[in-house]
């Protein structure tokens, strides 16, 4: 464990962390306005964040609208997580040749990515970072993309402060605030930002920057923010450890009321910083001589997931959303040592009927012949 | 697993056997880098590709002390399997693996064995009689019991009536419809259980589709065998055969690693749910 060093870079000192990134090689990553939410995309500096915006979730619903602090965090995360820039969407496997003489050869194909600085990351996002490195880098033979994106990464983390309706992470142990796993996290204020290091390499950078030490009273403000976010959420989940709570449960009659109301459309498995499932396919050249094998992100809501010959083991939604559920509360922990969901609500609000699975779980856990 | 389950290597099909008129045998031995050699335990199962089109798990039949080639019985079921039906010697694929666990062959050693299978899921068994039939010295009494829906979905016909007597072997075979020239059983493979005597020596192992196997469990359950003396192998979606892709989980476990052979005991929870 590393020392922390803290530090307050004023608002409109906040350029100068872009800029220690770029001479260090950083391509910088930060939460950009597109299309109406707010995703990770790559910026020059802090114009392009935004600023000013406040976010308003509810289940099926996501809305941008203006704020008048001024702050560049003031709002909880949009859709994407940090999962699409280590594990791609769609990523090619290997290629396979075909000489003349009918020999095969294969050629892996391995990202060879710029190391990456991010910033603005939540503190659910970091959990579910650990959870994707447990899984994507176990075994003596770790995912090779993953790995090499995870490699260079700097992480910059902020403290939420404006919770969406949708958040849950306090009942997860997740948030509102970055635990571990970062180079720095920032606590905003209207002022600017009390910075923390995580780790050695952001306490060089920090150092590089040479900021003063912050006074008691803007620890104290931080404090408070804190502790008002953490009171405003109201969206819980019953226990952390909901280990056999679900799996024991696989002819509860509530399974059928969630089927009933899912489409099965796999928004929830997209949003997830967590969900890691993908699908492998050919994609063959014209001429015949060669093929692509790749990757792509695939959801336990389609047909296929579950496909052996003749039929989908799960072809019923109830199957496929019990499957979903089960293995994000219950399975998760005993694949990776704790529950697979991080409290980031994502699934609540870009579920377009709305499924919040914070308030059917109670009916899950209860007794079947009780309503 | 001590291969890179990331990239396939090639192997040449040395030999093609049609063993009825959708399941055929593809011998391959692996070409290229072959300082790592190819060894296998009954049981596991490759990713086998044809370029432009896909991968398939399969299960390998072939005894593992034959380190000059492996063998693969498939049926044709989809595009994948399709195409290697019409590929035959000097033709290519793509491999990868062996993944996941194998039968314990080992752990076994001196026991009395019983095989059951139904239909099809005799492929990852047929490795076991092998197995056992070229060290019979080292193996107790050999049962085997095979069910099929139709006659005609017999296939090793020959294999399995000269198997049958050989070293004190008992094969019996039943087939759920019956027919003109049928000279097996009629009835589910459940029906031959009672021409086995369990024993303390006494280990099973059984493969098929997963009714037939709990019902399978139930009735050597009940004959008093013990529960840890039961083996199974499952069969999954199987995408990267590595753990990641998670198409195969069966409740908490990646069948691919964990299995597809497991313990009766360790995964006796999971099953007979209905879409899990």
């Amino acid at each position: 464990m590393t020392e922390e060093s803290r530090g307050f870079l004023e608002r409109e000192r906040f350029r100068e962390l872009f800029d220690r990134l770029l001479v260090r090689g950083y391509q910088t990553i930060a939460p950009v306005v597109r299309d109406g939410t707010i995703v990770y995309a790559e910026v020059s500096g802090p114009e392009d964040l935004p600023r000013g915006l406040r976010d308003l979730q509810t289940p099926g619903s996501y809305r941008l609208e203006a704020e008048e602090s001024g702050r560049f965090f003031a709002w909880a995360n949009g859709p994407q997580a940090l999962k699409p820039l280590l594990f791609a969407p769609r990523e090619i496997l290997w290629e396979t040749r075909r000489e003349s003489d009918g020999a095969l050869s294969f050629s892996s194909s391995s990202p060879s990515p710029r190391p990456l600085a991010v910033i603005g990351i939540r503190a659910c996002d970091l959990s579910a970072l650990a959870l994707s490195d447990r899984h994507f880098g176990k075994g003596p033979f770790p995912d090779p993309g993953y790995a090499l994106r995870r490699r260079d990464l700097f992480l910059v983390a902020v403290d939420c402060s404006h919770l969406a309706d949708t958040c849950f992470c306090v009942s997860t142990g997740d948030g509102p605030e970055a635990q571990s796993g970062f180079d720095l996290a920032l606590g905003e204020l209207d002022s600017g930002f009390l910075v923390r290091s995580g780790s050695e390499k952001g306490r060089e950078l920090l150092r590089e920057l040479s900021l003063p030490p912050p006074e008691s009273s803007m620890e104290e403000a931080l404090k408070i923010q804190g502790d008002r976010a953490r009171s405003s959420q109201t969206r819980r989940l019953p226990s952390r450890n909901l280990q056999n709570a679900l799996a024991s449960r696989p002819d509860h009659p509530h399974w059928n009321n969630l089927a009933a109301r899912c489409l099965s459309c796999g928004n929830c498995t997209s949003v997830c910083p967590t969900c890691f499932c993908f699908s492998e396919r050919e994609e063959p050249a014209l001429d015949g001589c060669s093929s692509l094998h790749l990757r792509e992100w695939d959801s336990c809501f389609t047909a296929g997931h579950s496909y052996i010959h003749p039929a989908p083991l799960r072809g019923e939604t109830r199957f496929r959303y019990r499957q979903w559920l089960t293995h994000k509360l219950d399975y998760w922990h005993d694949q990776y040592g704790r529950s697979g969901c991080v409290g980031c609500g994502r699934c609540i609000s870009w579920c377009p009927v709305g499924i919040d699975f914070t308030e059917d779980l109670p009916l899950l856990l209860g007794e079947a012949d009780g309503h | 697993m001590d291969t890179n389950p990331h990239i396939p290597r090639a192997a040449i099909i040395r030999d093609r056997i049609q063993e009825a008129p959708t399941v055929f045998t593809l011998r391959l031995e692996p070409e290229g880098d072959t300082s790592v050699p190819f060894r296998f335990t009954p049981g596991q199962f490759n990713m086998v590709g044809v370029m432009g089109l896909g991968e398939v798990p399969l299960s390998i039949v072939s005894d593992p002390s034959d380190l000059d080639f492996f063998d693969h019985t498939v049926r044709i079921v989809g595009r994948v399997t399709g195409a290697m039906a019409r590929m035959g010697p000097g033709d290519r694929v793509s491999i990868r693996g062996p993944f996941g666990n194998g039968w314990p062959m080992d752990a076994t050693r001196g026991r009395d064995i019983v095989l059951v299978s139904g239909g099809l899921g005799c492929a990852p068994l047929v490795s076991v009689v092998n197995y056992v039939v070229r060290r019979r010295e080292d193996f107790g009494a050999l049962t085997v019991l095979h069910g099929v829906k139709n006659p005609r979905d017999l296939f090793w016909k020959e294999r399995f009536s000269r198997l049958n007597g050989i070293g004190g072997t008992r094969v019996f075979l039943t087939s759920d419809t019956g027919g003109s020239g049928w000279e097996g059983a009629v009835g589910p493979v459940t029906n031959l259980i009672e021409n086995i005597s369990v024993t303390k020596k006494t280990t099973a192992k059984i493969c098929g589709p997963e009714p037939m196997m709990i019902a399978t469990v139930g009735k050597l359950l009940d004959q008093g065998l013990a529960e840890e003396d039961l083996w199974v192998s499952l069969e999954r979606n199987m995408q990267c055969a590595a753990g990641f892709c998670g198409h195969c989980q069966l409740g908490e476990m990646f069948v691919c690693r964990s299995g597809p052979v497991f313990r009766y005991s360790e995964i006796k929870n999971r099953l007979g749910i209905r879409g899990l």
